[in-house]
């Protein structure tokens, strides 16, 4: 099979949980598809199941029924195409920069290799005068920027990104989805983003996907046209949102 | 009085460091009176002054040196064999459920005894040489590197674990570079309240038919009716605990700040 256009295909997926033997239905078939060097976000209410496709993708937890295909082979265990960042860094405390990011490279790449992506990834994150700083030394957005350099550094072709900005202040985030995008325009790989932030969604994305809750079911998907770098003032921009904000009144 | 504000003004800390520092000694200073007036038996309870000066003449027969090195070498040796088999068996039981199943039910019957009523146990098994001085401060010792090695493991974040398997690093990796690592804070405590318990059972592991150490000079005196020496040194003792338990609390920051920079305020 030649690659496939699609890197991530995802049909008639249903996700259930049971708490004290009572069932909640999170995900009620979804489908979606992702094209590959596409950046996606997704949004809707808490509750929605937007995380928890993440987790399914990266098989944190199992899926009840449906398929996830990543580039084209069906997602049996953590791949090496995907990588995940999460809301906080979930970096290690007692590794410097460099030996976080060398962490998760694995170790049949030899140790010159290792040493020369970490530089890269970590100037592609602009932290290089930090790379021998520990966690505990950098402020939350840094931190951040770490966790997005390891990501990057396994070369995944599809990076999840679980609300990765929510537990920073509103400058911080703001620059870090410039970085964000910067990163996506130099390295080309596909995201797929998790945020509550409508704003975020569509600074960023080419689509935004936008689920609804009870059950969980993508609603809506709204293409975003509008060149790089994005004016968050600009007319079209404020019509997408209006656009998005009337299915979010109108459940 | 009591308020909620967590820092107190340095006008506050101040005040409070003074009644830190005048209260004990006006404790001293009752003491002093109460043993010299007559008020309690100076026999029974003796004044500071007399301690002090047990204390100072003890120092310079040299006696005191004496007794306390052979008590620091016999805690030695029974801290060492007690941490590192705390520390194995807590990494054992911390990582592999079947053994946490086999070995939980005897720890929490054997975890409660104080140690000195294991002495004449010890004493039937080992005699009553430096074996079983050795193995009543291991046993005392043991316990508090025991449960907080297990307890470091257990509570490894289970985020960091789910970093590591979406990054797909394997079990070894796994165990030794992200578990081992993270229980490091509990095991640090756990080493240094092993320590302070190891150095509260040299006096029961001194019980044991000896001639030497802190613990013989109090069974001494016991003997030999002697409360002067009595209270020099069990206040030996205590200042003695005192001193290991700041140093290695110190030594404990100290690294986790080094390797792991600022950590937060604790």
């Amino acid at each position: 099979m030649a690659e496939s256009k699609n890197i991530l295909e995802i049909r008639d997926l249903h996700k259930e949980f049971y708490i004290k033997g009572q069932q909640f239905k999170v995900l009620s078939g979804v489908n979606l598809e992702v094209k590959r060097g596409e950046m996606l976000a997704i949004v809707g209410a808490s509750g929605c199941g937007k995380s928890t496709m993440l987790k399914l993708i990266t098989t944190l937890e199992p899926i009840s029924s449906g398929e996830i295909l990543l580039d084209g082979e069906p997602v049996n265990g953590p791949s090496p195409k995907c990588s995940m960042i999460f809301q906080e860094a979930r970096l290690f405390p007692w590794l410097t920069v460099r030996q976080n990011i060398e962490f998760v490279i694995p170790d049949t790449v030899s140790k010159e290799k290792k040493a020369e992506m970490v530089d890269y990834y970590t100037k592609l994150v602009g932290l290089s005068d930090f790379i021998n700083a520990v966690p505990n030394q950098l402020s939350g957005g840094m931190q951040q920027r770490v966790s997005i350099a390891r990501a990057l550094a396994t070369r995944p072709e599809l990076l999840l990104l679980d609300e990765p900005f929510g537990a920073l202040d509103a400058f911080t985030r703001m620059t870090m989805q410039q970085e964000v995008l910067r990163i996506w325009e130099q390295d080309k790989t596909t995201m797929i983003i998790v945020t509550h932030d409508i704003d975020e969604a569509i600074y960023l994305s080419n689509r935004v996907v936008i689920m609804g809750k009870n059950p969980g079911v993508v609603k809506k998907i709204v293409p975003v046209d509008l060149p790089f770098p994005r004016d968050r003032t600009d007319s079209e921009f404020l019509k997408i949102r209006g656009e998005i904000m009337k299915e979010f009144l109108g459940t | 009085m009591f308020n909620l504000r967590s820092k107190n003004s340095a006008g506050q800390r101040r005040t409070l460091l003074c009644i830190a520092i005048v209260f004990p000694i006006l404790v001293i200073l009752l003491w002093q009176y109460a043993s010299s007036s007559g008020l309690v038996k100076a026999s029974l309870v003796p004044a500071p002054l007399t301690i002090a000066k047990t204390f100072v003449s003890y120092i310079e027969s040299g006696k005191l040196w004496k007794n306390l090195s052979v008590s620091f070498g016999r805690v030695a040796c029974g801290y060492l064999i007690g941490a590192l088999c705390g520390v194995i068996a807590g990494f054992l039981m911390g990582l592999f459920k079947p053994i946490n199943a086999a070995l939980s039910g005897i720890v929490s019957v054997l975890r409660p005894i104080p140690t000195i009523a294991l002495v004449p146990i010890v004493i039937l098994l080992a005699g009553i040489g430096f074996v079983s001085k050795v193995v009543i401060i291991a046993f005392g010792s043991f316990w508090p590197v025991l449960l907080n090695t297990i307890h470091g493991i257990q509570t490894v974040d289970g985020k960091l674990l789910e970093v590591a398997y979406t990054y797909r690093i394997p079990t070894g990796k796994t165990i030794f570079k992200i578990i081992v690592p993270s229980s490091i804070p509990a095991i640090l405590t756990g080493l240094r309240l092993g320590m302070s318990s190891a150095w509260m059972s040299v006096v029961a592991a001194e019980m044991i038919a000896s001639s030497t150490g802190i613990g013989y000079l109090i069974t001494l005196s016991r003997e030999t009716a002697n409360a002067r020496v009595m209270y020099m040194c069990v206040l030996v003792i205590g200042v003695i605990g005192l001193v290991i338990d700041k140093g290695l609390t110190r030594l404990e920051h100290y690294y986790l700040a080094k390797t792991r920079g600022s950590v937060d305020g604790k």
